[in-house]
């Protein structure tokens, strides 16, 4: 006993994201378990194996009527993992725990009456588009034409920023995603913030006071003198910074 | 209805106030009638370069406060007679600048002007956010340096935001003023280079004032470098910012180097 407690492992703990689907239930829950049961009965084993979660933000329900609901939901092999927008008092140890700061997706494709009745498997769709990873983040852009100015600072964690002119000595451009500076990026770049390490930064002129993927920097100081006056590409190898030129 | 331009560069000692005079005297000398006000309230220097600090009553924060007229407060030029100047104040701090006051002052001068020159004081704070948020124009004096030329790309910065006509979505004609360029150092690669200038800022380039010692004879008798020796370098240099000002396609040529090369690349209307 005393030997396997004076020898403590540590536990790594570590944060993963997973793409789940989201159901929002709709009142009256009998009327929408309906419309839900005609879904499944479209296209069979939809919701089979597949991570749940239930948004029940904004719907005046009591702890009752959702346990009712995850237990009917539970009948059509439904397995909800997680109960979002509750309050707090809603969920007690016996319903599924609860989830915040989910980021919106893109939709999942429901699979057509027709193709659930002409074809036995219509899963080939419908994996395709959960290997898709998150593909939210690459639909949003932020075009700027105009230069930026020393002092400005641009924050856009929902994708890519696109700069037409330069980036000024002192500006500062936080993307989720890539950042393109079609002029001369004099001021800092910091792409990929909320862990996207597969962001990149281009320029068509490096003279960068800092820039950044993913938390990693590197300061004017550590850039490859030669790289400096070029069109540069900068990405993420790793846990080390690379670049090159561009064309 | 007059036109409101504001002398801004965010750094100091770049030659604002230099500037706000030698081009208020030079428009003025066309018989234009010329408001040069001075915003740098605690730190007033505009009265000295135009040498009227002898006769001084009442300052913009008298007006703004009701404690005067306006007319009562404006001191016309001894020696141009459409020239006038709105002194700031000496023994009060920015904080006496009032947004309401500031408007009621510009709208009133705007009537009876022609131009009306507020020469901005350095930094980025009340003063200057007041000085520039009336303006039509806005001039941007910078020197060939870098921390001169991040300044005013800060300042540029805030005049299409921070300006009324920034809110409401329009845009800021603006122009670069490059004063205190030394051809020497400009040879010797001390300094920057127009080119490069113009293309961190890129707004159109006003013209080029050579750094000169006529204009620390003239800010010494008290006079706009345009009124105290007009076939001076400076004192041309600032009568052709003038007539690009007003929209003539005058080609800038660079102090020290061939006259009319440069023009054909910077050459462009100043628009």
């Amino acid at each position: 006993m005393t030997d396997m407690l004076t020898q403590p492992r540590p536990i790594r703990l570590k944060g993963r994201s997973f793409l789940a689907l989201a159901l929002s239930p709709e009142l009256p829950f009998e009327d929408w378990l309906v419309r839900l049961d005609d879904l499944a009965a479209r296209s069979a084993g939809f919701f089979l194996r597949r991570p749940v979660v239930l948004d029940v933000d904004g719907l005046d329900i009591d702890k009752t009527e959702l346990r009712g609901l995850v237990e009917q939901l539970g009948t059509r092999n439904v397995r909800i993992m997680g109960i979002e927008g509750a309050r707090p008092s809603l969920l007690g140890a016996d319903l599924p725990p609860a989830m915040s700061d989910g980021r919106p997706a893109s939709d999942f494709e429901m699979p057509s009456a027709e193709e659930a009745a002409g074809t036995a498997r219509p899963e080939p769709a419908i994996d395709r588009t959960l290997a898709e990873p998150l593909p939210a983040t690459a639909k949003s852009s932020l075009v700027i034409t105009e230069p930026v100015r020393s002092g400005q600072s641009l924050f856009f964690p929902e994708g890519d920023v696109t700069v037409v002119g330069s980036v000024a000595s002192g500006a500062e451009i936080v993307a989720g995603g890539s950042i393109h500076v079609y002029g001369t990026l004099r001021g800092r770049a910091m792409a990929g913030t909320p862990g996207n390490a597969a962001a990149r930064i281009f320029c068509g002129r490096l003279e960068a006071e800092l820039i950044a993927i993913d938390g990693f920097y590197k300061t004017a100081e550590d850039m490859e003198p030669d790289l400096r006056g070029k069109a540069v590409q900068i990405w993420l190898e790793g846990e080390t910074i690379r670049a090159g030129t561009l064309g | 209805m007059g036109k409101v331009i504001v002398v801004t560069s965010g750094k100091g000692g770049v030659g604002k106030t230099t500037s706000a005079a030698a081009l208020g005297a030079a428009l003025a000398q066309n018989g234009e009638k010329v408001a040069v006000v001075d915003f740098d309230v605690g730190l007033r220097n505009l009265d000295l370069v135009m040498g009227a600090e002898r006769r001084v009553v009442y300052d913009i924060v008298n007006v703004i406060q009701g404690e005067a007229k306006l007319t009562q407060a404006l001191i016309r030029d001894k020696r141009v007679e459409t020239l006038y100047l709105l002194p700031a104040s000496q023994t009060r701090d920015k904080d006496n600048l009032t947004p309401e006051g500031v408007e009621k002052v510009i709208a009133a001068l705007k009537k009876a002007f022609d131009w009306v020159i507020c020469d901005s004081p350095a930094g980025i704070e009340r003063g200057a956010t007041l000085a520039m948020r009336h303006a039509d124009v806005a001039i941007v004096v910078t020197n060939p340096e870098v921390s001169s030329v991040r300044d005013s790309d800060r300042i540029i910065g805030l005049l299409d935001s921070k300006t009324l006509k920034a809110e409401k979505g329009e845009r800021m004609e603006k122009h670069l003023l490059l004063t205190r360029y030394d051809p020497a150092r400009a040879d010797r690669g001390d300094m920057l280079k127009v080119e490069d200038v113009l293309e961190i800022l890129s707004i159109p380039l006003l013209g080029i004032i050579p750094e000169s010692m006529d204009v620390l004879r003239a800010s010494n008798i008290g006079s706009p470098v345009t009124l105290a020796d007009t076939n001076s370098s400076p004192a041309r240099a600032y009568f052709d910012a003038v007539r690009r000002l007003k929209g003539d396609a005058l080609p800038v040529t660079v102090p020290g180097e061939k006259r009319g090369f440069f023009g054909k690349f910077f050459g462009r209307k100043a628009a």
